[in-house]
């Protein structure tokens, strides 16, 4: 598998980057040496074996479902770039 | 320089409980020592003198009363990694700006707990992405140590944990905290002749510190010697509700063990560690690392890991794929920095573009990639299995032997500019340190030893799961008949 200038442009739209197109031809060739590098584990035998998930077995714990923590507005909206009026204040989303 | 600071953290804690001198006195040893090195090393990228002395004089009031905690009074550096309440956290990254954390990680509220007084925040790779510091956005860390013959080049103090090791290398905190994800604590205490620890995967608490691939990441500590790692590790896990991979099991007090020896106890080598083109003397350091554990009662047994060479590949697909989730929430709407765009995409876009390094969106990009459709069976899925394959070749050594010993690095620390050009070669670093991520075993690294330049040479310890008391003995043993106590000559 190769990596295309518009895989690039496509990966970059799906991460949310916004990339240059003077920008496309080094990350294309950026990303065919990694992945190209990765190809090797084609060779390892997986065949019955299943993905990890953790070294030490251990069950999802569970708690009751029970309010905990809360009413920390102002805390919650302190970091906003931009807050008013107890809200995030955000681009226009719709048109 | 008052000497207060080249104490070790144990020494220190001993002397602030005797009452040989006040938290205050030592706290104010390291603030000037901080003011006056850190402008050269870069290695504190945040410095809170204020509440440092504020949190000395409490624990000086507890100690004055003969209460206190394990590290009552003792001034301790925080990896900018770790949330604390109050205290800007950046992760080293512009996209989180003037970040200011309205909660505390748990690895950091348990040191608090415990008396541990806060210098300030240290440089690191930013969002922990890195081998040597340089993607930082506040600038490179200097290594304290220089090319005996060659003292003009500026050596890299690894990374990710950079600033860590740099500030625990030249005194300028008893200890630190780091993280690890593929070798972040290990390789940087490796380049700086310090010494530092990776728990099992779920020890230690990861509510609170910043995630760059959950499934990897642990925190731990770098410290000046191996009971100092005991101590602030034996602080720093514990089990928590906030995070529901943390282990439901007791922490073990490390630091009452260290001196148990190997006497009995056998030592696997494994020989897929012998890679092309590792250096002679860190071969030759290896190879003295076994007779140093022989000399001590321990058995030598050859083990196999013949999965090795696929760990660092894996982890290539694991840990971007992760963070490309983990860091779909910097969108610059709740926090951080926010550039305004045309539209909302273009204002994420934007946002995300600006505020990212090159190398975090490198792998974010990576990460998108082998996620995006058709291709998560043969990328995620098919890493995870060859992960599955790298534990049981761990699993079927340690029916053989009790822990492991290798190398840390392929190499001593390296020159800013030597490496960076290709990716790839870069990620190279960390060939002997990812596979204790992969497999989530605890790992240590330890000086051992100085390499014809005059630079740090490094074993690396890797213990079965849960089996840090293991890792901490044969460490002890292998530093004390290294007898390293080698420092950097100060020039900054």
């Amino acid at each position: 598998m190769s990596v295309t200038p518009d895989d690039v442009r496509k990966v970059a739209r799906l991460s949310r980057i916004k990339i240059t197109e003077d920008r496309v031809e080094p990350m294309t060739q950026e990303l065919n040496g990694i992945l190209a590098w990765i190809e090797q584990l084609g060779e390892v035998d997986v065949d019955g074996v299943e993905p990890m998930t953790s070294v030490v077995a251990a069950d999802l714990p569970m708690r009751e479902d029970e309010v905990t923590d809360g009413n920390r507005q102002s805390d919650v909206l302190a970091n906003a770039p931009n807050a008013q009026d107890g809200f995030y204040v955000v681009p226009k989303v719709v048109e | 320089m008052s000497d207060l600071t080249k104490l070790t953290l144990a020494d220190a804690v001993e002397g602030l409980k005797n009452k040989s001198f006040s938290s205050r006195e030592i706290t104010q040893a390291f603030v000037d020592t901080i003011e006056a090195g850190n402008e050269a090393l870069n290695a504190y990228v945040l410095t809170t003198p204020d509440k440092a002395l504020e949190m000395a004089d409490a624990a000086d009031k507890r100690l004055a009363k003969g209460e206190g905690g394990k590290l009552e009074g003792a001034p301790i550096g925080v990896k900018d990694l770790f949330c604390t309440k109050g205290v800007r956290t950046t992760a080293c990254s512009n996209i989180l700006g003037e970040f200011i954390p309205p909660y505390e990680s748990t690895v950091t509220q348990n040191l608090w707990d415990q008396g541990a007084v806060m210098l300030g925040k240290l440089n690191m790779d930013q969002f922990a992405m890195g081998s040597s510091n340089e993607t930082s956005c506040f600038g490179e860390v200097a290594n304290p140590w220089r090319r005996k013959n060659d003292a003009n080049v500026k050596l890299t103090p690894g990374g990710s944990s950079g600033g860590s090791a740099s500030a625990v290398a030249a005194d300028m905190c008893l200890a630190a905290t780091a993280s690890d994800t593929g070798g972040s604590i290990r390789q940087p205490a490796a380049f700086t002749g310090t010494v530092g620890i990776k728990p099992t995967y779920g020890r230690a608490s990861r509510y609170g510190m910043v995630a760059f691939a959950s499934s990897l990441d642990q925190a731990g500590p770098i410290a000046k010697d191996v009971k100092d790692a005991a101590l602030m590790l034996e602080v720093m896990c514990s089990t928590d509700e906030k995070d529901s991979t943390s282990l439901r099991i007791e922490t073990p007090e490390w630091s009452k063990s260290i001196d148990g020896g190997v006497k009995g106890m056998k030592i696997g080598v494994p020989k897929e560690y012998r890679a092309d083109g590792m250096s002679k003397e860190i071969e030759d350091l290896w190879a003295q690392g076994v007779k140093w554990l022989e000399a001590a009662g321990a058995e030598i047994v050859e083990v196999s890991l013949p999965h090795t060479k696929y760990a660092l590949p894996a982890y290539y697909i694991v840990a971007p794929a992760e963070a490309s989730s983990n860091l779909a929430r910097y969108d610059g709407m709740r926090y951080g920095v926010r550039q305004k765009g045309e539209n909302l995409t273009d204002t994420y876009e934007s946002t995300r573009a600006e505020g990212f390094g090159p190398e975090v969106q490198r792998r974010l990009m990576i990460g998108a990639y082998v996620l995006s459709a058709g291709y998560y069976d043969a990328y995620y899925l098919k890493a995870q299995k060859v992960r599955q394959r790298i534990l049981m070749d761990f699993e079927e050594a340690f029916k053989t032997c009790d822990a492991l010993l290798a190398p840390t690095c392929p190499s001593a620390a390296f020159g800013y500019g030597e490496k960076s050009g290709d990716p790839v070669e870069m990620y190279l670093n960390d060939v002997f340190t990812v596979t204790a991520n992969l497999a989530g075993l605890p790992a240590m690294s330890l000086p051992a030893g100085l390499d014809v330049n005059g630079l740090p040479l490094s074993l690396q310890v890797i213990g079965n799961a849960l089996d840090e008391e293991t890792c901490f003995k044969t460490a002890r043993v292998i530093e004390q008949a290294a007898g390293f106590n080698a420092k950097p000559e100060r020039w900054w």
